[in-house]
Parts: C-alpha cells; structure tokens; sequence
C-alpha cells in the first residue's frame, strides 16, 4: 500500500489563506489533483486543499480563454472551444494522458506547478502563449516559469490561453498509451511558427532558433523543413534515460519534427 | 475527522484519518467490490464514480470527498446484470477481478456518450486494464450493451 503522511489538512478558505499558509509552514504543500502527489511526496506536515477556492472553471473572453487552476484535464479537454485550438492540439495531448479516471482527477493547476518533465501538456501550451496568473506573483508567461529555478511557493489561480484557430501538431512518442512520453512534439502555425519539444526527457521547452530560422523564410517547402530540422537537432538537447537513449531520441525528433512541420504548411 | 458521504443513494458517516485514501475507507467499511491493484492509478481496478464520473478512488483522499455521490458496483445493479449477460455470451469475462471497474466505467461511458462507437470505446476504457482477456470480447459486449434500449 502506498502511503503518504499528512499531519493536517486544512481547507483554504481563499487564495490569501492558501498563500500565508503556504509561506508560514515550511512543511506545507498544496494538493491539486493529487494523482501524483501520492506517488512523490512521503509526507506532509500541513496539506492545503484549495477544492473550496472555486478555481474549476472555464471562461471565455474575447481573444482568451481563461481556465481556473482547479480545471480537471478531461473538463479541458472536452470543451469545444479546446478541441477547436490550433487543430486541437492541446485536446489531444491532454487525451494522450493515462485513461479518463486519472484525468477526471488531474488539474491543470497541478500540471503546470509540478512542471514535471515527462509531461504531455507543457508542450502544447508553450506552443499556445500560455499565460499563468498567481496569487502574489501575478502574471508571467509559461515559457518564464519552466526557466525559474525554483517553484515559487505561490498559489496558481489560473491559466490564459489565446485563441488562435492556425493550424497544429502534436504527437507523443511512448511504448504504450498509458506509459510516459519518449519525447513529445507541439507545433502551432498561426502568423508565425512555434515549437515545442518535451519528454527530452527534461522539461518541454521551446525551439526558438528554429522557429525564428522558419519565420524568416518567405516560402517553406521540403529543403527549408531539412535545415529547420538541423537547427533543431543543435539547439534542443536530449539526452538518455531509462526509457530511452539520447541516440533514439535524435532519431524521433528529427523524424517527428519533419512530419509535424510537414503537417502544419498544408 | 468526521465525513459525511453519499454511497449509492445512502448518507454514510465515517471517521477517518487526513491522509487516507477513498479505496481504504470504503474497503474497510465493507464496500469489498472497490477492488484494490496497482494502488498508482495505472491499471484502473479501484474505479469508483463521483458525481456520476469514473475516478481512481486509489488517488482521491477520502476527505476530499464530503458530501460527493459515490457510486460503486451495487449502486448500478440493474445495468450491471445487462452489461454480465453480454459478458457472459460473449465470454468477455475469465477472472472477474476488473469487472466491477470494467462495468462502472462502461457505465460512465454511457451516461456521456451513449451512441459511442467501437474506437470511443477503446479510448475511454483505457484507463481500465485486464489481465486475462485481451479486450476483444469485452469491447464488442460492451458494444451490445450500449446498443441495448431495454
């Protein structure tokens, strides 16, 4: 039986709450979801719970879509405005994840704060300019947060994305569906390219070099794709775990990264 | 601490400890179809649904839970013994272990999604791993079932 020692758990009443005891106790954590939690953490002194914050939400605004920390993955991913981003790109990584119990559990907030490097969703919403709202720290962008050094013990309120309706790519490269990505792939064309590869295995990340050298050219077609896939290959290292080696892994992104490509310019 | 909980259209009051898990606390109080496995929410045998939704009740502290619907296997009888008769002519079923899982996430399904199609059905049955049967005979019962008005 896995187990995980709580001392005390404690229901924020609201984000101020949830913030103060988060920075007073330094054995104090915030349980999202908790599907993973339970897996990674062997004890806690105070648990917070935000269930009672009302932050399982989605909004829609004019050019964003505002999600609520609390959003659990399978909410996100059947809601139609989500299918309909960018190809649906970030439906489908989400649908890519374990089955649907684990997902009706999963939040996005949890996601996000765990930043953990094999996953599927980071990917996606770097490619979506993917904006995060906290309590103390008020916005930053996603691609910001993965480059902190640490997480900062904050409170994640909630997550924007920008509608865009270009066209997208995803694909997860794993031995089976309810296993971790080898490597993962995201890719949005809306008026320029983005890119992003995770599961290298550290966190996903975005392939600027790459996307700039594709923004600048006024035509892409097979030859442009091969040099952008180049310069891919030298700017995004991978390298070797227990799942795969740093040598496959340069074989599934060059292989990946011209199919997505490929995929986006029809 | 106290919770209160809904478990199959009764209210149920138990006293459990912060960090103990849904499986546990209905496992102990004699809800023995909650099935406990890989106890890491991979393989999908402690299903149970909350507020109509399939979770793995391995991963959902029970405190959490106040005031939720759970449902287990005996709170859907009449659509279990349906979905056993295709399983049983199908024969979908060998040991049995995953059934109670297996018929409240099928369950699920059709409460969503009631003209599913064979590959919705895969998908959604993902998260629901059997040992012994290789899938095929317990999808096309499933099919039958959900295609069943009676």
């Amino acid at each position: 039986m896995i187990f995980m020692e709580v001392k005390e758990l404690i229901r924020a009443i609201d984000a101020e709450a949830a913030y103060t005891l988060l920075n007073e106790f330094k054995g104090s954590k915030v349980m999202a979801g908790g599907a993973w939690m339970k897996l990674s953490v062997k004890s806690v002194d105070k648990l917070i719970l935000l269930d009672d914050l009302n932050l399982d939400y989605i909004k829609e605004e004019n050019e964003y879509l505002e999600i609520g920390a609390m959003t659990s993955l399978r909410t996100m991913e059947m809601h139609p405005t989500i299918k309909s981003l960018n190809s649906g790109i970030l439906a489908k990584a989400i649908k890519s994840i374990m089955g649907v119990q684990v997902r009706n559990v999963a939040t996005i907030g949890g996601s996000v704060m765990g930043r953990f490097a094999f996953s599927d969703i980071l990917g996606a919403l770097l490619v979506l300019d993917c904006r995060l709202y906290f309590h103390e720290l008020h916005e930053i962008s996603l691609f910001d947060f993965l480059q902190m050094p640490k997480v900062p013990r904050d409170i994640l309120l909630s997550i924007k994305i920008k509608k865009s309706s270009g066209k997208g790519y995803f694909h997860k490269v794993s031995k089976t569906h309810l296993d971790f990505s080898l490597l993962n792939i995201a890719i949005t064309k809306n008026e320029l390219f983005k890119i992003a590869i995770g599961s290298r295995p550290q966190t996903a990340t975005l392939a600027i070099s790459t996307a700039n050298f594709l923004n600048s050219q006024s035509v892409i077609n097979e030859a442009i794709i091969k040099k952008a896939v180049e310069i891919a290959c030298d700017e995004i290292k991978v390298s070797t775990n227990l799942r795969a080696s740093k040598e496959y892994r340069e074989v599934l992104l060059k292989t990946y990264l011209t199919r997505g490509l490929l995929e986006v310019i029809k | 601490m106290k919770i209160n909980l809904r478990i199959n259209g009764q209210s149920r009051q138990f006293l459990i400890e912060p960090n103990e898990y849904l499986l546990d606390v209905l496992r102990k109080n004699d809800y023995l179809s909650v099935r406990r496995g890989c106890d890491n929410t991979s393989c999908g045998v402690c299903t149970v649904l909350i507020d109509n939704k399939p979770v793995p009740s391995c991963s959902v502290l029970a405190a959490r839970c106040e005031n939720k619907e759970i449902t287990t296997v005996e709170g859907i009888e009449k659509e279990v013994e349906k979905l056993a008769k295709y399983f049983g002519e199908l024969g979908a079923d060998q040991c049995g272990y995953c059934n109670p899982s297996m018929a409240l996430t099928v369950y699920s399904l059709k409460l969503e999604n009631k003209n599913a199609n064979i590959e919705e059905v895969k998908e959604y049955l993902v998260g629901n791993l059997c040992r012994c049967t290789g899938y095929v005979a317990q999808h096309e019962a499933i099919m039958k079932y959900l295609g069943d008005e009676s």
